[in-house]
């Protein structure tokens, strides 16, 4: 059963098309995740599922509502966490969570099983007397987590949901998301640019760019089609090389770096004398040269052509509006 | 309006109360502002002949002043809107399955409501400080009209807040605006001291029916316009400044 389903979903701001024609749908009970650069459309499609923007063409269904009719029911069955904080800070956690289960008409009984179920799922029973401006940000970040599943939503959005927390938190923040899934059987569709994010938790992934989604599959079809080994190599003449090895039939794909190449191949520590005999022959050095498993990194650079690090820079209106936000906050 | 809606509606000022309540040094700034006014102005100008006054500078002065506390802390829980979209709460409420018209209906209560115990805080200290109530019914009349005053004001600052992108513009409409229409509005000196064209503007002065309006009732003394007369012309206002509120906050996106 489908829980999610977009049909041609575009969004434009003033002529600057946002998000492009998307199509895709979201099974019950997966973790879905939206892999793509800043800037890539990933937060726009997120306010359209979630019905606080509305598309400027196209239409989607969640749970099982349209975006635009139902936008009631939609909300009713939905929980999100937004990329940016979004809870009082002068109310205490249980406060918080009390705020919000009440906006969705949830009964007395009901409000404090459930305030109680959710700040144990995410490990902070302790911590409910607490004014939210105490939390540091890892805590903020659980309590939000634990809110979107207050009102025990069929979905739950996720707008890059470790974005600037540590190492360590993030680890615990992906345990707490997984145990969602597992333990609610929440549908979790979540939003990151971080790879090792994607590859961690999601059962699928699409990678999207420019408002376009570029290819949706597991996460494991995605990091075999592009080959189960990747050789790296770093060498002088990488153009001519390039251009040799291009002609070899086993090299799944070939891409160029600033100074090295990757090579999609299979049983790849098999194949290195015979790229570096080719790169002999052709009197080329070959300064170093290594072999991995793919990376959901591999994935996005060959399906756009660069790494997911070399981000394009922010649009300037969304860059003026973030710099004025923080100016005002502080 | 089913029992979801009220809920939300109760929710939503309940988050402002318990907020009001924590801002301690926020409850202290706004109470003890009008008080000194109501202490040094009323003191320094008690023994001045004003002329058009009659009676004590400070049964003139003290009905201004309530509406002077209600007016400003009112128009600062509108405004306040801002805090929550820069924030990032107003998201967190626009998701959720509520009307638009019960969250402005419960932030305009909000709102309202701690504006109006800090007026009534100050009223009190204004008879403490022997201020005589007319009668009755004039006591009423001005609890009505410090009413309309606060959810006028309110309204006022939700249309601020939605046109607004971040408090910086908020002390410049203050003081470009604000404070001449209040030095118009007869809460310091009667309007027969300036010049016709003055007196022209105090008319279309929204400011000048609040506070004449509440002097008239409270004191019975010292008014311009029959206090029922103000209270019809309030009532007109709030009901259209409300409306206008609510439509550009509904329009606003978080």
């Amino acid at each position: 059963m489908d829980i999610i389903k977009t049909d041609n979903l575009t969004k434009k701001f003033n002529g600057f098309t946002a998000v492009d024609h998307v199509s895709f749908s979201v099974k019950k009970g997966e973790i879905f995740g939206f892999l793509g650069p800043n800037g890539a459309g990933k937060t726009t499609t997120i306010k359209m599922l979630t019905t606080l923007l509305n598309p400027t063409e196209g239409t989607a269904e969640v749970a099982g509502f349209n975006i635009l009719k139902d936008k009631d029911r939609v909300r009713q069955n939905i929980g999100i966490v937004f990329q940016e904080p979004a809870i009082d800070t002068e109310l205490t956690g249980r406060e918080n969570l009390d705020f919000h289960a009440r906006m969705y008409g949830m009964t007395k009984e009901k409000r404090k099983q459930r305030v109680s179920d959710v700040l144990q799922l995410v490990d902070l029973a302790d911590k409910k007397d607490v004014l939210v401006k105490k939390y540091s940000g890892g805590m903020k970040r659980r309590l939000e987590l634990a809110r979107g599943l207050m009102h025990l939503p069929t979905v739950l959005f996720l707008d890059e949901p470790t974005l600037g927390l540590d190492a360590q938190t993030r680890r615990a923040i992906w345990e707490y998301i997984e145990n969602m899934n597992k333990e609610e059987q929440t549908t979790i569709f979540l939003t990151t640019h971080y790879m090792d994010e994607a590859d961690y938790l999601c059962d699928r992934v699409g990678i999207i760019d420019h408002g376009k989604i570029l290819v949706i599959d597991s996460t494991g079809n995605l990091k075999s089609a592009v080959g189960n080994d990747v050789i790296t190599l770093s060498c002088t003449n990488r153009k001519r090389l390039e251009e040799k090895l291009t002609e070899q039939p086993w090299i799944k794909n070939i891409k160029p770096h600033n100074s090295s190449l990757t090579l999609g191949v299979e049983r790849g520590e098999e194949k290195i004398p015979a790229v570096i005999e080719i790169a002999r022959k052709l009197n080329i050095t070959i300064n170093a040269i290594s072999v991995r498993k793919p990376t959901l990194d591999d994935v996005f650079l060959s399906f756009t052509g660069r790494t997911i690090r070399d981000e394009e820079p922010e649009h300037p209106l969304k860059q003026l509006a973030r710099i004025r936000s923080r100016r005002g906050s502080s | 309006m089913n029992v979801k809606e009220l809920q939300a509606i109760y929710v939503m000022w309940l988050r402002q109360m318990k907020r009001f309540i924590r801002a301690r040094s926020r409850i202290v700034a706004t109470i003890i502002q009008p008080i000194f006014f109501l202490f040094i102005l009323g003191a320094g100008f008690n023994r001045a002949a004003i002329p058009g006054i009659t009676g004590p500078y400070i049964l003139f002065l003290a009905p201004g002043i309530v509406t002077m506390a209600i007016l400003f802390s009112s128009m600062f829980a509108g405004v306040s809107v801002l805090w929550d979209k820069q924030f990032g709460f107003l998201q967190e409420v626009l998701v959720a399955p509520v009307s638009r018209l019960s969250i402005i209906i419960g932030r305009t209560l909000g709102g309202a409501t701690t504006a109006l115990i800090q007026g009534f805080f100050i009223l009190v200290i204004a008879l403490v400080l022997g201020v005589q109530v007319s009668s009755a019914f004039g006591l009423l009349l001005a609890v009505a009209m410090m009413i309309l005053t606060a959810f006028t004001a309110v309204g006022f600052g939700l249309i601020l807040a939605s046109k607004l992108n971040d408090f910086q513009g908020f002390p410049l409409i203050m003081n470009l605006i604000i404070m001449p229409l209040f030095f118009l509005s007869s809460a310091f000196f009667p309007l027969e001291a300036l010049p016709s064209w003055a007196k022209t503007v105090a008319m279309v002065n929204p400011l000048f029916y609040m506070v004449d309006g509440v002097r008239g009732s409270l004191t019975g003394m010292n008014f311009t316009l029959d206090p029922l007369i103000n209270l019809g012309v309030l009532l007109v206002i709030c009901i259209v400044v409300v409306i206008l509120g609510s439509y550009f906050f509904s329009k606003s996106e978080a």
